[in-house]
């Protein structure tokens, strides 16, 4: 190494560029760190378990929808199932049709199972889980899927 | 000596009112030369943004329509009634629709304030638009105002992201299922990963869901996350980057203009004049700092003029039309209020505001591609635009390159043609599902009428980049198709769809329920 050439780089502005490279990288990471705030550690909500009543309000053949709960129960002859009524396209509430369900919001139609038949809904609407609980009660978990065709007997 | 002291005293209490004037006012008179004039303008903080000497072209109404400065009037028209609206209103889900209606029915001025709110800010959506279509057709993002046709897509980002977060504050049914539709959106990444089975491991939507609702439907979370954007972080943000937008105008050296536009003449008012006559005040020597086209001092005539008055005048006129558009709207229309917010039964047809109804449209054939692919795939070919047509041509001038003008109309008509077409199409065919109704969902999210517009748009636009040999027409007719579709799209979404999405010829004809 001589005069006429010198090194790429010096050692102070290597030192120099060092500490400026990992004062932005604590700031970032630091940075990085708060921007974890906002998302949610705990989703915060209601418990979406509903009692529904007892079994026996529920003639074979009967389909009963809960608004608020954004669900419809049904009871044919192998038993209970629940289908959810929140549309799995952007969120809309359907409402009952002729031949299943219909979404007023961008017109996805679901037949009675459930099944997409149109509309840009990306999957079938679903069901939930039922049970019953201690004092007999029907009882629908709006958080847990069951697959199509589950029925919960009495 | 007592005396003296007291005299003074009277004396200076006597003198009040000129001292303070001259304090505020430290030119005292409205300014007569030109070397008063430039002190005017650089002696305040407010006027000193601009420069000291404007050119004559850039106060041709023809040029701008002072549409970047009525996007301003009307934002600084909602800060002020927004802040007046903050007074009353509270970010709870129990009180806020509560809130809004006594703003609306029982507080004085109440609802007047309201409305020019919300007809301010949709007007600030519309002037946002047309003034970026304004810097396009006159060029004038090109070198060296690259970097400002960035800063300004920033802006119409968060002008777009002011108004989704303030439709939601009324917590009525609108807001609450505009706002349920438009988190879904964030949602939407799902459909992809859902389609290939990874969302287990990798969900991003998920993630920009909670991360916008801070839960997983819309609540008292959400309320408060989009009232601390609303009135908060984006406004201080929108503020912050339109500093940044006008320093760069003065330091691009003022608005894009041709070389010598006017051969070496200059004009004012009908007379041909030698304007630009330096005086020896070192005034002019702060304008040699500004780099670009700036005014040479000593070349001659120049086509420059001062800027008090004249430019002061056209920025005030703009501003006061802003206002008086804003009052007279929300004197005769009211700002729409409906029912409170109810989970269980939505809004039929729940249409978001208007400017999104063309990407409602498109969300209705799939919600990932018309949602957020295309909507980014625009925003990112309207940032590329400054960096693909580089060549100085046309600056300042509208359609200002050889046969801008037939490609803009041929565009126009081919943009119109084919969405129209597309439109008519689905309505009297309807899409995938309905042929076949087994189609997997990846075909569904490809396969938008949207994205259909996109790839046809891009290879007419490799067409005429082939056929006319120009980046700049390449970019002219890009931009027009993408214009002419937003503009059909959103029109077909707000008057020609009703309940369940379903076409309709008018909103009279929709049925009652
Ligand atoms: C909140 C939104 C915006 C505001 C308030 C705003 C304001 C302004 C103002 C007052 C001007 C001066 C000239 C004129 O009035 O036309 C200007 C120029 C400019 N704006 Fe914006 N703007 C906004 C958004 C945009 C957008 C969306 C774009 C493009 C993507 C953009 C790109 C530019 C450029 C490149 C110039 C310089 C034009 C020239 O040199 O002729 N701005 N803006
Ligand atoms: S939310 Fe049901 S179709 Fe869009």
């Amino acid at each position: 190494m001589s005069r006429l050439d010198p090194p790429r780089i010096n050692r102070r502005s290597f030192l120099s560029l060092a500490s400026l490279g990992s004062f932005f990288a604590a700031l970032g990471t630091a940075a990085a760190g708060m921007l974890r705030l906002p998302n949610p550690a705990v989703l915060p909500g209601p418990v979406r378990r509903f009692k529904l009543g007892s079994p026996e309000q529920f003639s074979p053949g009967s389909e009963t929808a809960f608004a608020e709960q954004n669900l419809v129960l049904f009871r044919d002859d192998e038993g209970f199932y629940a289908i959810s009524s929140t549309c799995t396209h952007l969120g809309c509430a359907v409402s009952r049709s002729k031949d299943g369900f219909a979404c007023p919001c961008h017109g996805s139609r679901f037949d009675s199972k459930g099944s997409v038949i149109g509309g840009p809904a990306p999957r079938p609407l679903p069901w939930l889980e039922v049970s019953r609980a201690a004092n007999g009660d029907l009882v629908v978990n709006a958080d847990n899927e069951v697959p199509e065709g589950t029925r919960y007997r009495v | 000596m007592a005396e003296t002291a007291t005299r003074e005293f009277l004396h200076n209490l006597h003198e009040l009112p000129h001292t303070v004037k001259d304090a505020c006012f430290r030119l005292g008179k409205a300014p007569e030369s030109e070397r008063e004039e430039s002190q005017a303008t650089f002696h305040n903080l407010f006027l000193h943004i601009h420069s000291v000497r404007v050119h004559v072209r850039t106060l041709k109404p023809t040029l701008t329509f002072g549409l970047g400065l009525m996007a301003t009037a009307s934002f600084v028209i909602t800060i002020i009634t927004g802040v007046l609206l903050m007074v009353y209103y509270k970010p709870s889900t129990d009180l806020a629709y509560q809130s809004i209606k006594d703003i609306h029915f029982t507080v004085s001025t109440g609802r007047f304030i309201r409305n020019i709110h919300r007809w301010s800010a949709q007007l600030m959506v519309l002037v946002v638009l047309l003034h970026m279509a304004r810097v396009f057709f006159t060029a004038s993002y090109k070198k060296p105002r690259e970097f400002n046709w960035l800063v300004g897509l920033g802006l119409l980002v968060i002008t777009l992201a002011l108004s989704f977060t303030g439709y939601l504050l009324p917590w009525d049914q609108l807001a609450y299922w505009a706002i349920t539709i438009g988190s879904n959106i964030a949602n939407s990444p799902r459909e992809l990963t859902d389609a290939i089975g990874i969302t287990k491991f990798f969900d991003p939507g998920g993630f920009q869901k909670r991360l916008l609702l801070g839960a997983n439907y819309v609540g008292q979370d959400a309320l408060i996350r989009f009232y601390v954007l609303h009135v908060f972080v984006l406004p201080l943000a929108l503020v912050t980057l339109l500093g940044v937008h006008f320093w760069r105008i003065r330091k691009d050296g003022g608005l894009a203009r041709p070389e010598d536009p006017m051969g070496g003449i200059a004009e004012w008012g009908g007379e041909r004049r030698p304007v630009f006559q330096p005086l020896a005040t070192k005034t002019y020597g702060l304008m040699a700092l500004v780099k670009g086209k700036r005014p040479p001092v000593n070349r001659g005539p120049e086509n420059t003029v001062m800027s008090w008055p004249h430019l002061f005048w056209a920025e005030l006129s703009v501003f006061m039309v802003t206002v008086a558009a804003t009052l007279i709207l929300s004197f005769y229309w009211d700002a729409p209020l409906k029912e409170l917010a109810n989970p269980a039964i939505p809004e039929n047809p729940a249409k978001a505001p208007w400017y999104f109804l063309g990407i409602q449209e498109l969300v209705s054939y799939s919600a990932f591609t018309g949602g957020l692919l295309i909507p980014v795939i625009v925003v990112v070919g309207l940032a590329l635009i400054p960096f693909l047509d580089r060549r100085a041509e046309g600056e300042g001038i509208w359609f200002g390159t050889k046969s801008e003008r037939p490609i803009f109309w041929q565009s126009f008509f081919f943009a119109s043609a084919v969405t129209v077409g597309m439109l008519a199409f689905t309505v009297n065919y309807g899409w995938l599902r309905n042929w076949f109704p087994n189609i997997h969902q990846l075909w569904i999210i490809a396969i938008n009428p949207g994205s259909l517009l996109v790839l046809i748009f891009a290879a007419w636009s490799l067409f005429v980049l082939k056929r006319k040999d120009s980046v700049r027409l390449a970019a002219v007719s890009l931009f027009t198709c993408f214009l002419v579709a937003f503009t059909i799209l959103t029109y077909f979404a707000t008057v020609h769809r009703g309940p369940n999405w379903h076409f309709y010829w008018w909103p009279s004809q929709w049925p009652l329920h």
